[in-house]
């Protein structure tokens, strides 16, 4: 049996400007395939890929935000988003997509897969990884 | 001489915005397209640079690209929402172009 790593997805980047978002999505679900202890972080721009109610028919590009809400089924539970760059961006988590896990443990009990944490809180979860991947 | 100023990156990232407004004149247009949509939201670190250059200079941004960002709520007054056939009306309405890429 191979070890269990830690994973951490940073996201600093803004969707559709760059493709970075996108990508660091797909490389997400790719890794979810490899049972691994997977987190993610949204830092600075990265924020804006969780706000809801993208309409990309007009930019010509496709819209990739839905999947975010299949990252519960993934067994990717911890999403962190720092408190301070939705502040300096006039967003609070009400502004966010609203993404659940169901914990087996608990009877399938829905529960809420993102966390508004400090800077200060954030830096203690990247400290406890073994691998911090960045976007 | 009029000029038109196209801005597409994300004020919180790079320079462009804040360069944009140092080195524009008054009387002069922005337009916010792609990334660069995020300055035109309310209550930002950067919202007040954008309503301070209103008071001397027109503001637009591209709606499908505020749409595509789902912060069509978010948007300041004051700010004027075109599409690209409203893009291609200013670029004509205007003598040059200048794109802080």
């Amino acid at each position: 049996m191979s070890e269990v790593k830690k994973f951490l997805y940073v996201n600093r980047r803004a969707p559709y400007g760059t493709i970075y978002a996108w990508e660091s999505l797909e490389v997400v679900l790719i890794g979810a395939a490899f049972d691994q202890d997977v987190t993610l972080a949204f830092v600075d721009d990265g924020v804006f890929q969780l706000t809801k109610g993208h309409d990309t028919a007009g930019i010509g590009m496709k819209n990739f935000t839905p999947t975010y809400a299949a990252l519960g089924d993934y067994d990717i539970n911890k999403i962190y988003v720092e408190k301070e760059s939705l502040e300096a961006r006039g967003l609070t988590i009400d502004d966010l997509q609203h993404l659940v896990w169901e914990d087996e443990d608990e009877d399938w009990a829905e529960k809420d897969s993102i966390k508004v944490v400090s800077a200060s809180e954030l830096a203690e979860i990247m400290g406890q990884q073994d691998i911090v991947l960045s976007f | 001489m009029t000029m038109l100023h196209t801005v597409n990156k994300s004020p919180f990232e790079k320079e462009s915005l804040s360069t944009c407004l140092r080195l524009s004149e008054d009387g002069s247009s922005i337009l916010l397209i792609e990334d660069a949509i995020y300055a035109a939201l309310e209550g930002t670190t950067t919202s007040d640079s954008i309503k301070n250059a209103m008071k001397t200079r027109k503001v637009y941004a591209l709606q499908d690209d505020i749409n595509a960002r789902g912060v069509q709520d978010k948007v300041m007054d004051g700010i004027e929402q075109v599409d690209y056939a409203g893009f291609v009306n200013l670029v004509t309405e205007h003598d040059t172009v200048q794109s802080w890429v």
